[in-house]
């Protein structure tokens, strides 16, 4: 192989990589056949789809951005308790809903990450958590407007396009997450693959250099930031219009860690890590939950540090060194 | 004003009691912060660990009160060793967030085995007859277990800044946190080291986790639920400090206190926001060095 034909083949790589591959269709094939294969665990179905959704957000940040962030669940929350104040002052039309939710959580994480993202290391950890705390605190106490511990009441939601009304089937809760969970992987996608993607993963792999080629490294991270916090109240909304209900768990710090684990278990920063993780995740705490209290943190603990410890690239990363694995076995 | 005159002394005193808690339980994890890099959220395992071994002694097999103690902190100290040298030290020098998933996962295993072995409920703590009751200072009465908590405390706090300060390990460890290249080519086996302090941080977590155990109950959550607590002190404290973290203690403790007295309603909130100003002005902690 000559040089000109080497740098032709990279060049040809680097600019098909947005390219949609076959492969790609495939979680999509198997969430609409999950519709007919399973229509008694619909809105679990559902629950996992918005977990997807969440974990997905959180990619662009953890993932592709290098943020660690222990407070990923306040985003979740705002959108989630903008949704059901909507809903509960009569606002029921649910597509508004979700933009005024994303919109809510967006300007949110415009301003707290104005804040956080100045600092680094342990200090964002810190301070994305106080976030998160402080959050938690303020709808616990302000329960005049959030009902407090016992969760918003009287959410009302309107049928979808004013044709699909909620069942209790979780049929249309199902449809619609899935429907809203494509857009925002078309965007995600498209964001990733982006040149603004590029240079993200650009401040993840060296921050130094970034700055050194006068990339606005601030600027990029709060977009960043920002956008995952769209998407994370987005996904918080879905899952009060699916239950008609939200509760302060929406915004605790454990689900700000559930949704590491999710996304840690399918692997960061590959866009399906969080397809993998969520069913995973949520299949395994339904099935384990109903057996003994104690199985499921015991069981995804170590499953966690396994991980950790043995296969950092997560469910997606051994997926790789098989494949890989398998290819040179088959050349000797 | 006798009123706000006795509700200051108590305040300070339970505030004071909460810090010495806070403190055993969090030093060790300023330590292992500060000399590995290692960010241990998982650190509040060892104190809970601490408390259920202490607590079961002494319900249900009839052992002393300081014996109990002494076998926490010794049992946890030595389990902690082994967790150290098969897991911790791999991740050392690893990225952040293996460290943060690790112990995660780590919260996650300790929290379902205790569910499974001791049940959802907490543990009660009946103090030793001796420590009873109240005790009789000049100008008012105080609880005999609390102030037996800051006592303890106080004598604990000196052994370990004596220790550091005087003798031959202390100094390894001080040369350590403060350039660890250095001090392993001048022959100090830090890994050795390593082990051991983290061995020390986790038998202190276990005594502050025993002792404290009247003030914070033993439970399947004690790991998680107080978690941000022991990150507040150590971040405030600044990373690696030994005293840093005492007077965050002291900070935390008195004025949660303070809060949960005066303002029940808004205690936390403060506190999380005092926490966030904090580290935006300092993002090394009141006595870390920048």
């Amino acid at each position: 192989m000559t040089a000109t034909a080497g740098a032709e083949q990279a060049i040809g790589r680097l600019a098909g990589r947005h390219r949609l591959r076959p492969l790609e269709a495939l979680p999509w094939v198997i969430a609409i056949a999950a519709y007919f294969l399973f229509p008694d665990y619909l809105p679990l179905g559902a629950q996992v789809l918005i977990m997807v959704l969440f974990a997905l957000s959180l990619d662009l940040i953890l993932g592709y951005g290098g943020i660690i962030t222990l407070g990923q669940a306040a985003f979740f929350g705002v959108g989630g308790y903008t949704a059901g104040l909507l809903g509960a002052h009569g606002w029921s039309e649910p597509i508004t809903g979700l933009l005024a939710a994303g919109a809510v959580a967006g300007a949110f994480g415009v301003v707290t990450g104005l804040i956080v993202l100045r600092t680094e290391k342990l200090t964002l950890l810190m301070l994305t958590l106080m976030v998160n705390v402080m959050l938690y605190e303020a709808a616990n106490k302000a329960s005049t407007i959030t009902g407090g511990s016992d969760g918003l009441q009287g959410v009302v939601i309107s049928p979808v396009l004013g044709l699909f009304r909620f069942d209790i089937f979780g049929r249309t809760a199902y449809l619609y997450a899935l429907a809203v969970l494509f857009l925002a992987w078309l965007l995600v996608r498209r964001i990733v693959h982006s040149p603004f993607g590029r240079s993200l993963t650009g401040i993840r792999e060296n921050v130094a250099r970034m700055h050194a080629i006068g990339s606005p490294v601030l600027l990029r991270r709060l977009t960043a930031y920002t956008i995952a916090a769209a998407l994370s109240g987005v996904a918080g909304a879905l899952l009060t219009q699916a239950t008609q209900f939200v509760g302060q768990e929406s915004l605790s710090v454990d689900r700000s860690g559930g949704v590491l684990i999710v996304l840690i278990l399918g692997g960061f920063g590959r866009l399906y890590g969080a397809f993998v993780g969520a069913p995973l995740y949520m299949i395994a705490q339904d099935r384990l939950s109903a057996l003994d209290p104690s199985y499921w943190p015991l069981a995804i603990g170590a499953l966690l540090i396994a991980v950790v410890m043995l296969a950092r690239g997560g469910v997606l990363g051994i997926c790789d060194t098989l494949i890989a694995w398998l290819r040179r076995r088959g050349r000797p | 004003m006798q009123d706000v005159f006795a509700a200051s002394i108590s305040i300070a005193f339970h505030g004071v009691a909460l810090a010495m808690v806070l403190y055993l339980v969090s030093v060790g994890l300023s330590i292992t912060m500060g000399l590995m890099g290692f960010v241990n959220l998982a650190h509040g395992a060892f104190a809970a660990a601490g408390g259920y071994v202490a607590l079961t002694l002494m319900n249900d097999l009839g052992v002393p009160f300081p014996l109990s103690l002494a076998i926490a902190a010794f049992s946890v100290g030595a389990a902690s060793m082994v967790l150290e040298r098969l897991l911790y030290s791999r991740l050392y020098g690893e990225h952040e967030l293996s460290q943060v998933m690790f112990t995660i996962g780590l919260i996650l295993v300790t929290t379902g085995g205790a569910k499974a072995i001791w049940g959802p409920l907490s543990l009660p703590m009946h103090p030793p007859s001796y420590l009873r009751g109240d005790v009789d200072l000049w100008f008012r009465s105080f609880p005999t277990y609390r102030s037996f908590i800051i006592a303890a405390g106080v004598v604990l706090v000196t052994a370990l800044w004596l220790g550091l300060e005087r003798t031959r390990f202390g100094a390894q460890v001080r040369a350590a946190v403060d350039n660890r290249r250095m001090a392993q080519s001048i022959g100090i086996n830090t890994s050795r080291l390593f082990t051991l302090t983290f061995a020390l941080g986790s038998a202190l977590a276990a005594l502050g986790g025993a002792i404290g155990s009247e003030i914070w109950a033993i439970d399947t959550s004690y790991a998680q639920e107080h978690l941000v607590y022991f990150l507040i002190v150590v971040a405030v404290g600044g990373l690696g400090s030994i005293r840093g973290p005492f007077f965050a203690s002291l900070l935390l403790g008195v004025s949660d206190t303070a809060f949960k007295y005066l303002l029940p309603e808004f205690g936390a909130f403060f506190i999380y926001a005092l926490t966030l100003v904090l580290l935006l002005w300092r993002p090394q902690g009141l006595f870390g060095r920048a």
